[in-house]
């Protein structure tokens, strides 16, 4: 056993790093849209990027079973995340705390993860995005608590139903799913509150 | 309703000095050790480890310490303790039958395989007070016996070769077992939930109830199968090694009482058993935790539900000191604006039944009358 | 046997290991660094994770052979490093010593290197040979608790 892909890519600081990833993470649910920008260094086993890697070490642990995309699922990431958060990779969408999508990966459609019930809402799965970056796509224009009148961002990189997802998703509430999007050391998040329309009107 | 009123923080500042300095008491004495805690008030940290549901012998030592010897507060500072620790995972299950064994008494059985073994009992003290202990004289050593030393039998399987008792207790295959640390309570609950709530319940309510049993409220005419102490292993899966790995040996007590059925259409008469397990030495624990787990088997059996014992909910929901101390205790901390609008409420139906009285004199009696 | 020792076979490496790493869990951090101290040569060593302290679910069985619940929860500590030659190993164990989970992730790894290993398994009979007395000791102990009946004569004679 000296498989260093597997040993070797955590936080350097495990708690001081974690914390500040979490207070990022946080801050982002409490405003989304707005761009957070992870500090500490992950290096998660290819395909997955830097940030999807320090959210993985930051949020999972024993309790949160973890969905990946098939290209993931043969990666050294389960190894990884096993050895580093004690989590443990399931192929069942909807006992999934977490959810892992690479950048270019097929995103499953949101209804396919767990949404949490009417007494238990946060018992839902958080889905983790990698896209090609925050400018250059879609543009989407973003309402809801957390933000004063209108947010936007334009994410590359994500399905063409994006919005038609997450407005069903909306539509939910109090159920329904959380997205972190990430790309290289940055972050977004949509928490199933925020309401995601077409920016281009 | 709740309102913030500030203006304690200076009390409770000094309140808390005061504490610290009355555990301390007369400086003149030598400070008790953990260590001693933990060598010499063994049970009472049995205990604590067994309600705080944390086996950790220096911990709870650390927290009757704290808690100038009041267990339930002890259990509720280990408790709280336990949630600052990530979980690393479940153990493979421990297997008691292969013990190392330092107590085994049955009642069912004179001569079984292993023996009648009476370990460090109390049992056939003569419960006087013992004035040696007040000075510090020495203690002689347990005596030793050498010789074959037998393997010590489970009661439950001399019993089952002949099929007279029921096996040990399955769940539908693929069944999770459950963890009420993880997922709240819902009832009807499964056993295996059950009695991880017995498990960790509160030593003085199990008995209680245990006892009612006996004395007729679900009556099962109860026999100790076998009562066994000792240390067993706790291994643990080792994702990045693909197999279990020892952590170390705890101690538990084990008990399987044994109770009569009468047998129904599907089943014949055979003896069934209740289960207790608790960690450390606790022998009186695990057997009324045997006890309440058989009465809670009463629907299972089709047994009438008659007594508090038999109530799954009524049990379950009142079983944990760290729980009912909380909303007990919870009465003594400010509620002066929920008292003054009962006040407000009392001395309005006064006045209105001073005013009706007034009024109508006699009429209070005549409604009695009718 | 010796051949079979050159040639282990992977079922017989994970059992030789796991039967190291569960007396490692058992020995003293004074043994553990008792015997790190008398090692000849004293490899670099890096951590990889941990020491960290954290909580294991005990399951038990229903009725001590059914169905697994779960009792209580036990403190661990574990760690893992890695040796300047790249291996790497794991230490665990009940209680909150980091530093002893720590020493007995590096006999782990030294006992995987040719240098060292011989070093190990002197430390492991040791702590086998300790722990065998222990028990036989609480073993002889317990047996003189036993009781011996005798029947006394009945006299209705």
């Amino acid at each position: 056993m000296t498989d260093t892909q597997i040993f070797s890519g955590a936080f350097a600081e495990p708690v001081f790093d974690a914390q500040a990833v979490f207070r990022t993470v946080m801050d982002c649910m409490a405003r989304p849209g707005t761009i957070g920008t992870i500090s500490a260094v992950a290096k998660p086993p290819q395909p997955l990027g830097a940030a999807a890697g320090a959210v993985a070490l930051t949020l999972c642990d024993h309790d949160t079973p973890v969905w990946l995309t098939p290209q993931l699922a043969k990666s050294k990431l389960p190894g990884w995340l096993a050895f580093h958060t004690g989590a443990t990779v399931t192929a069942e969408k909807q006992v999934a705390r977490f959810a892992f999508v690479e950048k270019g990966g097929v995103v499953p459609g949101f209804d396919m993860f767990s949404q949490g019930t009417q007494e238990y809402p946060d018992r839902s799965t958080t889905l983790v995005i990698e896209v090609d970056g925050f400018d250059g796509g879609e543009p989407l224009a973003l309402t809801g608590p957390g933000i004063r009148d209108e947010a936007r961002i334009a994410p590359a990189g994500l399905p063409e139903a994006f919005v038609s997802l997450a407005q069903a998703n909306r539509a939910l509430f109090p159920r329904g799913i959380d997205l972190i999007l990430v790309s290289g050391d940055e972050v977004v998040c949509l928490p199933r509150t925020t309401v995601i329309r077409n920016g281009e009107a | 309703m709740y309102v913030a009123v500030k203006g304690g923080e200076a009390a409770i500042s000094n309140a808390h000095r005061l504490l610290a300095d009355r555990r301390r008491g007369d400086r003149t004495l030598p400070a008790i050790g953990i260590e001693q805690i933990v060598a010499q008030l063994g049970l009472a940290v049995d205990r604590v480890m067994a309600e705080a549901s944390l086996y950790d012998r220096a911990l709870a030592a650390l927290a009757i310490r704290q808690a100038r010897g009041d267990m339930i507060e002890a259990i509720f500072i280990l408790r709280a303790y336990r949630t600052t620790l990530p979980r690393f995972g479940y153990s493979v299950p421990v297997e008691t039958a292969e013990m190392q064994v330092e107590r085994r008494v049955s009642a069912t059985y004179k001569d079984l395989p292993g023996g009648q073994l009476l370990g460090p009992t109390f049992d056939y003290t003569h419960r006087l007070l013992d004035p040696s202990l007040l000075r510090d004289e020495a203690v002689e050593e347990g005596l030793q016996r050498d010789g074959e030393i037998e393997p010590v039998m489970r009661v439950a399987d001399i019993l089952s070769s002949e099929g007279l008792v029921e096996d040990d207790g399955q769940l539908p295959e693929g069944h999770v077992p459950g963890d009420l640390t993880r997922e709240p309570l819902e009832f009807p609950m499964e056993r295996d939930l059950r009695l991880q709530a017995l498990a960790r319940g509160d030593e003085g309510f199990l008995l209680a109830l245990g006892y009612s049993t006996q004395r007729g409220y679900a009556r099962t005419h109860p026999f100790v199968g076998e009562v066994r102490i000792g240390e067993v292993e706790v291994e643990l899966d080792m994702p990045e090694l693909g197999f279990a790995v020892s952590l170390g040996r705890i101690q538990v007590t084990e008990c399987q009482m044994i109770a009569q059925f009468k047998g129904s259409a599907k089943n014949p008469p055979q003896f069934t058993r209740g289960y207790g397990l608790v960690f450390g030495q606790s022998e009186r624990k695990a057997m009324a935790m045997s006890l309440v787990d058989r009465a809670l088997r009463a629907e299972e059996f089709g047994e009438d539900i008659v007594a508090p014992a038999q109530d799954e909910e009524f049990v379950i929901s009142h079983a944990d000191n760290v729980q009912a101390t909380g909303f007990v205790e919870h009465l003594k901390l400010p509620h002066y604006v929920d008292f003054q609008a009962e006040l407000d409420l009392v001395r309005r139906m006064r006045r209105e039944y001073e005013e009706r009285n007034r009024e109508e004199p006699g009429e209070d009696t005549l409604e009695a009358a009718q | 046997m010796a051949a079979v020792r050159n040639q282990p076979s992977p079922d017989q490496e994970a059992a030789a290991r796991k039967r190291a790493m569960g007396l490692l869990a058992k020995a003293t951090r004074v043994e553990l660094a008792g015997a790190w101290e008398a090692l000849a040569t004293r490899p670099a060593v890096t951590p990889v994770r941990g020491p960290e302290t954290g909580l294991v679910m005990v399951r038990g069985r229903i009725g001590g052979g059914g169905a697994p619940f779960n009792l209580g929860e036990v403190t661990a500590t574990r760690a893992s490093v890695r040796l300047d030659c790249g291996v790497v190993g794991h230490g665990q164990a009940l209680g909150t010593d980091g530093e002893k989970a720590r020493l007995a992730a590096v006999f782990d790894a030294l006992l995987q290197t040719s240098e060292h290993a011989a070093a190990v398994e002197r430390l492991l009979d040791e702590v086998a040979a300790r722990l065998k007395a222990d028990d036989a000791r609480k073993a002889r102990e317990t047996a003189a608790t036993r009781v011996d009946f005798f029947t006394m004569v009945r006299g209705d004679d």
